[in-house]
């Protein structure tokens, strides 16, 4: 029996390889395993190699593994591009129809299985997928009945016979593999899970999810990778709210209509990946100055320009920051997990007009659309707190005086009214103005209202802005890092406790302005700092570099051909930085 | 019930004397008055340019944007507040130029604002360069030897675009530009009106005295019909696009909003922001 597994399923684009992963994992979350994903893909619709890999565990797991035991292929491309991967007892199943060749790079067992010709038999070739997932069960000794009611689910709506057709596949495939494994059944028997209902989800749904929960009520946004799963899931939900998501002509409508409507007194937000950033950043500029509220979630990609689309990266760091001319404030929050995705997309339109400044949601490739098991979600903990907006009765104005909207207050945040209310008439304007929003170009009128600007965000309350694993009171490392990597980092820290290495983690979740005060003393508590980034700079540890110090303490371990971290990958690193002094 | 004169700010204007953008502030004014506005219950966003200026002169709520995107932070308002009425506003410029991307989809999208155009054919607060307004042979700062490309004719893009309410005006005609913005705020859906706004400073070609040799009212053509896309198209031809009045106007097609499956009857900035934990179960359930 073993606790943990992973798998993966490849063929050609377009042939079923995501549903053939999604229906599998389905059915074993709800058995109550945790499950985490990871897909490779390309900027293509159809052809090219695709492939899902799923790591699948008793226990909580946020990463990808660093070998593999089941490979499903649907062709010979699937075998030879990922063999290397399989550990030596791993096994591979490939479809009988494409005669598989076993890799010579590779110890692990081929079994060829009819997929295609038991699905033929069955009514349609179509159900080669599930002939697949029933072969895999068999592998881990699963009770295919679970499948009764996900396949319910799916096929449910083109009626009976379907269903029973795509049950019988998998029983099909079940069968024939056991027949296969002969007295290898139970070499690669799971351990029971838990049973308990957990959900499936990728980062991008939890956003989306998060913004519904904390009162977003449109969107205005342009497809993008890794961005649109979450326009596509407010469009769904959105109207049983009253309201909807408008599919802009470009980037620059998408952020300047949200900045429109969060005048307007709407919770609005846009989303879009480093393309997308790029054009939005002179209307970050305007939320700045306006003061208007807006939340603009950023799904980091491989860039630069159009770069790796389909790839993991973490490179808009410095981008979110210090993006658009002249000086604003702006919160970029950064969560680590799905879960915190949920809770941070909900909390920025919180934080965004409480501040009355952008807030930018910042994820990557793999948080964004990583399927996997997350714990259930509290809407008890999310909360509605708009800040500073009038709503009341206002007094009346005399001799057309304006509202001063734009008042110097000492923690820099002005009242703030919507259009429609009576006696607030002010003016908005990205010119630099005076507390009434008319233009003034005056020295003294220029010094204050910048100055109240940036005061706003200089105390944020920010629930967690670290999220700590502090183990040790003097620790030999610190590692550090920010979105997807949490799980691959504690995999790895494991790892090196293993080795005898004491290791502290920090994730910073508040990534601008910088949690000086929470880094400072975890970083002067141990001998070294390793920063974990999939960029090719190190821009989270220049960032801490300038705003904490301890220069020669901090130390990159960088990744930026495309994929995520593995979690040997860290540790290896790591301890041979460590070991040798190199850090 | 408001009057003009409640339009009025303490604001003074820093136009040019002479320049065409005071009457479309005044048109404006007089419109939103005669439609039965409040003062707070209009939005006037505007772009970047001198025109841009003119949601700081009117009283009611304003929004001067970016260069170019008035039209989608309008469309963004009146999103939010179906219960506004809400004026985009800028120069050629501004909406022919960098923001004519966002001025074709508004006009396709249909959203019910109003889109004012001051059309002055030139760059006036960058000090004079050319526009896409500007004719071929114009003489400018950055065309010194005159443009060798043809003037845009938006009146011709926005019928193309699938326009519901395109008109055009000349600001010295208070009455008549008057007219055509009430019938702009009245339309439901996306009203284009294109106002050709003389700068005095530096066109010294396309000025007053040239407008009014050049322009045709529409309603001295006889038995011009605005409600015929085709010779909407026909007659913009005949007359290189100088013509005022209403050119064309469908009141059959739907607004946007009205077409927008389960959109908030009332302003959605009035909407409840809590889901019941019923809602959210169901929603969460899906992942399940």
């Amino acid at each position: 029996m073993i606790n943990q597994l992973s798998w993966k399923v490849g063929g050609q684009q377009g042939e079923g390889i995501e549903s053939t992963g999604e229906i599998f994992c389905i059915a074993l979350n709800r058995l109550g395993y945790y499950l985490y994903g990871y897909r490779h893909f390309s900027s293509r619709i159809k052809g090219g190699h695709t492939n899902n890999k799923i790591r699948v565990s008793t226990e909580q797991t946020r990463s990808i593994s660093d070998d593999l035991d089941i490979l499903v292929a649907f062709d010979q491309e699937t075998l030879d591009v990922n063999c290397h991967e399989l550990q030596d007892e791993g096994i591979m199943i490939a479809d009988a129809k494409f005669n598989p060749v076993r890799p010579e790079n590779t110890q692990a067992n081929l079994y060829a299985v009819p997929f295609t010709d038991i699905a033929t038999e069955l009514g349609t070739s179509l159900m080669k997928n599930m002939v697949a997932v029933g072969a895999s069960c068999a592998i881990l000794g699963l009770d295919i009945s679970v499948y009764d009611e996900v396949v319910e689910e799916i096929f449910g709506r083109k009626g009976e016979q379907i269903v029973q057709k795509n049950l019988e596949a998998i029983k099909a495939g079940y069968e024939y593999m056991t027949g296969l494994l002969g007295d290898k059944v139970g070499s690669m028997e799971l351990e029971k899970a838990d049973g308990k209902k957990r959900l499936f989800m990728i980062g991008n749904d939890a956003i989306a999810l998060g913004a519904l929960a904390g009162g977003c009520r449109f969107m205005a946004a342009y497809p993008i990778t890794p961005a649109s799963e979450i326009m596509e899931y407010l469009i769904k939900k959105l109207p049983a709210f009253g309201g909807t998501v408008i599919q802009t002509e470009d980037e620059i409508a998408a952020v300047t209509m949200a900045i429109g409507a969060n005048y307007g007194g709407v919770r609005t937000m846009t989303a879009s990946a480093g393309p997308g950033l790029s054009l939005k950043m002179e209307a970050i500029g305007l939320s700045g100055i306006t003061e208007t509220p807006v939340v603009i979630v950023d799904t980091q990609r491989g860039g630069p320009s159009t770069g790796l689309p389909t790839k993991q990266e973490q490179s808009d760091l410095m981008a979110m920051i210090y993006g658009t001319h002249g000086e604003i404030p702006k919160i970029v929050m950064a969560p680590s997990t799905v879960e915190e995705a949920f809770y941070d997309s909900a909390e920025a339109f919180n934080l965004a007009e409480e501040y009355q400044c952008p807030v930018i949601l910042l994820s990557d490739l793999q948080l964004s659309l990583g399927k996997q098991t997350v714990e259930p979600l509290d809407y008890s903990k999310v909360e509605i707190r708009r800040g500073n907006l009038v709503t009341g009765e206002l007094p009346e104005m005399e001799n057309k005086g304006y509202f001063k909207r734009y008042e110097v207050t000492e923690d820099g945040v002005s009242p703030r009214v919507i259009p429609g209310t009576k006696n607030g008439i002010h003016h908005v304007t990205g010119v630099e103005h005076d507390e009434t929003g008319k233009p003034s170009e005056s020295a003294q009128n220029r010094i204050a209202q910048m100055d109240k600007r940036m005061r706003k965000v200089q105390n944020i309350r920010f629930n967690t802005p670290v999220h700590k694993n502090i183990k040790h009171e003097q620790a030999d490392l610190l590692i550090v890092g920010f979105n997807s990597t949490r799980g691959v980092i504690e995999e790895a820290m494991e790892r090196l406790e293993a080795d005898g290495i004491k290791v502290n983690h920090a994730h910073i979740r508040l990534i601008h302005p910088f949690p000086t005060d929470e880094m400072l003393p975890l970083i002067q508590a141990v001998k070294k700092v390793v920063v974990i980034e999939n960029n090719a700079t190190g821009q989270l540890a220049n960032i801490m570099k300038m705003n904490v110090g301890h220069v020669d303490k901090i130390k990159k371990v960088l990744k930026y051909d495309g994929n995520p971290f593995l979690p040997h990958e860290i540790h290896t690193q790591c301890k041979e930085l460590f070991s040798y002094g190199h850090i | 019930m408001a009057t003009f004169k409640e339009f009025r700010n303490n604001v003074k204007p820093n136009w040019c004397p002479g320049c065409g953008d005071f009457s479309v502030q005044a048109a404006m004014q007089r419109a939103a008055a005669n439609v039965g506005l409040e003062p707070e219950g209009l939005a006037v966003i505007s772009g970047i340019g001198c025109s841009g200026r003119i949601s700081g002169y009117i009283n009611s709520y304003g929004f001067h944007g970016i260069h170019g995107r008035s039209l989608p932070i309008a469309q963004g308002v009146k999103m939010a507040n179906r219960e506004l009425t809400v004026i985009a506003s800028g120069g050629d410029g501004d909406g022919f130029a960098i923001g004519m991307g966002h001025t074709i989809h508004a006009i396709r999208r249909n959203i019910d604002i109003t889109y004012i155009v001051m059309d002055n054919q030139i760059y006036g607060l960058t000090k004079g360069q050319t526009s896409p307004r500007s004719a071929a042979g114009f003489k400018t700062k950055s065309t010194p030897q005159g443009s060798i490309e043809p003037a845009l004719s938006p009146m011709e893009m926005a019928l193309s675009a699938g326009a519901t309410f395109v008109a055009q005006s000349f600001s010295t005609d208070l009455k008549d530009l008057t007219a055509i913005i009430e019938a702009g705020i009245n339309h439901k859906g996306f009203s284009l009106i294109n106002v050709f706004s003389p700068c005095v400073t530096y066109n010294k070609i396309n000025t007053y005295d040239w407008f009014k040799e050049n322009l045709t009212k529409l309603s001295d053509i006889e038995g011009y019909d605005h409600t015929n896309r085709e010779e909407a198209m026909q007659t913009l031809m005949k007359h290189d696009g100088l013509v005022t009045g209403i050119i064309y106007q469908n009141t059959e097609r739907k607004s946007y909003q009205e077409l927008i499956p389960g959109y908030a009857p009332e302003a959605l900035a009035k909407a409840d922001l809590d889901l019941s934990q019923e809602s959210f179960d169901k929603l969460v359930a899906e992942f399940t």
